[in-house]
């Protein structure tokens, strides 16, 4: 049994080093290194250990601006077989709704040119700079085909997909048709590293690049900034609220005939 | 002998009357006894001034100097050789409070910093900016002012050098309370004695260091972290002194094997080391980083580095490049004191430097040693450099047999260290722990030298008594 699953990566500025401008409420990107969405890192781990068990091809796709290759070419040195770039001016200012649209006609124009059908289509859970969580369900929707989402652990049969699901507190366990959508968090299998040897054959792949061109069956209108109906009308900085309160005494009646004169100021008793 | 006075109710009036943070009695935090070896011996202070600034420091030291009282300065307290602890009891200067970085001076790449900034802090600051501050002990909440009185090392140390290389220029009191400044922000100087390098690595004997202007540099490009695997430790070990002469300058070179990343990676939750490789086991690792001026140029770095790694019968070469895979791997390597900490009832630690080309030899002669005491020993360090930490440990030992066996261990490692031409400490100082063997290891005639000078900065040695060369 084979499994031929493609994988949506994000290449995203690195949020850990990102700061928001005080005054225009703007991300300030400057020096700030890209990165690959660390959940797709998963997704992408995910899918070549399905792919060692149950064989298969696994493509990685990235709808971004040509630097984006680079992100694609890490993905080549640990486990993908293929790469694909989505870019064009066209696809720029996309919001999720448009860019699920956009993904969605890419995937089945690669399956055309790999001459395959995907079982799989993995995205991490949500990228760390919008954290919508809403491209993979969208993707879903457009290509009409069954959706896991939070996916811990994939394991496959003939013609379904059990999926271990990340829920509050716990795990559920669901089963969905194949084909299907999963989007990825954190598991516990750490993404494996490169080798000298698999990122000296990554490095001889080509990423292949899909434009507007290619993708002659996107409706233009529903693509970019204009086909995009989501609107920012205000960004904020979320206020710090500083937290805890150090009461000091000299003996604990005392102590504790602060505490309960501080609740009872606040109508807490 | 000095004699030291004993603080007294006039003398603890007199020290409120010039600071605001004075600490006595209950209202003292039992850490301030200790610092991350206990094992050193624990001494409580009798009083703790939470300094906010240069002014008070100076202030608090004249009334100490005035009456004679021991004086410990006291940054984060991650030391590990005793270097913060008042074994003679009185006053414990904590700079911590001191923690503000000061500003940066871009057209001479030097930031200037209160000397209880965080390691990290600065380290954090200074990536958003584009720059490095290149030390990097393991140890990330200790303070700079710290740092700089133990010349701390850390990983980077191989390619850029350890804290006395970034240190142009700081802000001093001196024990009788005057505030003096040492060195300036200019790249070179021939102008006497330098003052400056005394002060780095005196741990608090000579002087307490309240500000430091240090120097930085524009953060590399483009930066891997690599894994390599070796089948056993003299393997790893070997092939560390091809990579210079393969004119590879990696920022660092860790070495380390496989029972302290099993342990490591129990403390933290997680995997993060490669256990296996093409269905082998692997015992060591070298953990290595380089750095670049492009992506390019570090490509070409991996290219040339991972071929000499294959030509040293490296069992594989893994790279991580995501950011999430090299900070795992380096906060894996950070936490390895912690881990062992964690497992071990008792233990004490050896912080040798050796030649680098005599690592390989030193590390199996290290291990038949611990084995013929019945010690539990646990090494890792920094391969680039020769300093490696030996961790000598038991859970199943009394106290005075642990002991006795640890003294016979010292003794013979040290010994052997100084037959290759080391010393006894890299980059955690001497502190009141390591003394004696500084003492083999230099000759009385050097120590004699270091006591006459800290003679002269402090003639009533009330600051840090008993410690690197004050013997009692």
């Amino acid at each position: 049994m084979n499994m031929n699953i493609c994988v949506c990566i994000k290449q995203v500025p690195d949020t850990n080093r990102i700061k928001i401008d005080p005054v225009t409420n703007t991300l300030v990107r400057k020096g700030v290194p890209s990165i690959i969405n660390p959940f797709d890192t998963y997704a992408v781990e995910m899918a070549a250990k399905l792919k060692e068990e149950y064989g298969g091809k696994v493509v990685v796709i990235s709808m971004g601006p040509p630097q984006a290759s680079k992100a694609l070419k890490v993905c080549l040195s640990v486990g993908a077989d293929e790469a694909y770039l989505i870019s064009d001016r066209a696809f720029g200012g996309s919001d999720t709704l448009a860019t699920g649209y956009i993904l969605a006609g890419a995937i089945k124009k690669i399956e055309e040119l790999e001459d395959l059908k995907f079982d799989l289509i993995f995205c991490g859970k949500q990228a760390i700079d919008g954290d919508t969580a809403q491209v993979g369900p969208q993707i879903a929707e457009q290509l009409g085909l069954a959706q896991a989402t939070y996916a811990l652990d994939v394991s496959c049969t003939n013609d379904h997909t059990i999926v271990k699901r990340e829920v509050d507190g716990g795990y559920d366990t669901v089963l969905v048709q194949t084909p299907a959508v999963v989007t990825v968090v954190h598991t516990d299998q750490m993404p494996r590293y490169a080798t000298y040897s698999t990122r000296s054959e990554a490095k001889k792949k080509q990423v292949h690049v899909l434009s507007s061109a290619e993708l002659s069956e996107l409706d233009l209108a529903q693509c970019g900034l204009s086909g995009s109906p989501t609107r920012v009308v205000n960004t904020y900085t979320p206020s710090v609220q500083k937290l805890g309160i150090m009461i000091e005494g000299s003996s604990t009646t005392e102590l504790v005939d602060k505490l309960v004169g501080i609740l009872d100021d606040k109508r807490l008793l | 002998m000095e004699s030291y006075n004993t603080l007294n109710q006039e003398i603890i009036d007199e020290l409120r009357a010039v600071s605001d943070h004075v600490l006595v009695g209950s209202a003292i935090n039992p850490d301030y006894a200790k610092d991350e070896m206990p094992i050193y011996g624990t001494h409580m202070p009798d009083l703790v001034v939470q300094a906010h600034s240069t002014q008070e420091v100076s202030d608090v030291m004249k009334v100490c100097y005035k009456h004679s009282i021991p004086v410990t300065a006291r940054g984060a307290g991650t030391g590990l050789a005793g270097g913060a602890v008042p074994i003679f009891g009185g006053v414990i200067l904590d700079i911590s409070p001191m923690n503000h970085l000061l500003g940066y001076d871009l057209e001479n790449f030097v930031v200037n910093v209160e000397a209880g900034v965080l390691l990290k802090d600065l380290q954090d600051d200074c990536i958003t900016k584009g720059l490095m501050y290149p030390p990097d002990p393991g140890m990330k909440y200790a303070c700079l002012g710290g740092n700089v009185a133990t010349n701390a090392g850390g990983m980077r140390a191989v390619k850029y050098g350890t804290t006395r290389d970034y240190v142009r220029a700081m802000t001093v009191v001196l024990a009788n309370g005057e505030i003096t400044h040492f060195g300036a922000t200019v790249s070179k100087t021939s102008s006497g004695y330098s003052l400056l390098n005394l002060m780095i690595g005196s741990e608090g004997t000579l002087g307490i260091i309240t500000e430091l202007t240090l120097k930085i540099i524009p953060a590399p490009k483009a930066t891997a972290s690599i894994i390599v695997p070796f089948k056993d430790l003299k393997t790893a070990l070997s092939a560390v002194p091809k990579f210079k002469m393969a004119h590879l300058d990696p920022q660092a070179i860790e070495f380390m094997e496989t029972d302290i990343v099993d342990m490591t990676e129990r403390f933290i939750g997680r995997s993060v080391f490669p256990k296996q490789c093409n269905g082998e086991d692997i015992h060591s690792y070298l953990l290595i980083t380089l750095d670049g001026s492009s992506d390019e140029d570090l490509d070409e770095q991996i290219d040339q580095f991972s071929k000499v790694c294959f030509d040293n019968q490296a069992m594989e070469v893994f790279i991580a490049e995501t950011p999430s895979q090299i900070s795992n791997a380096w906060a894996a390597r950070s936490a390895f004191y912690e881990a062992i900490t964690d497992e071990i009832k008792m233990l004490d630690e050896c912080d040798v430097v050796i030649p680098v080309n005599k690592i390989a030899e030193f590390i199996p002669f290290v291990n038949e040693i611990g084995a013929e005491l019945g010690l539990d020993i646990t090494c890792y360090g920094h391969a680039g450099d020769g300093n490696i930490h030996i961790y000598q440990c038991s859970n199943t030992m009394s106290p005075e047999e642990f002991e006795e066996r640890n003294n016979k261990f010292f003794d013979v490692i040290y010994a052997k260290a100084v037959e290759y031409g080391g010393e006894v400490s890299g980059e955690h100082g001497i502190g009141n722990a390591k003394m004696k063997y500084l003492e083999e290891s230099i000759g009385k005639t050097n120590v004699d030298l270091m006591e006459g000078i800290k003679r002269v900065f402090d003639p009533k040695m009330i600051l840090n008594p008993g410690k690197v060369c004050h013997r009692l």
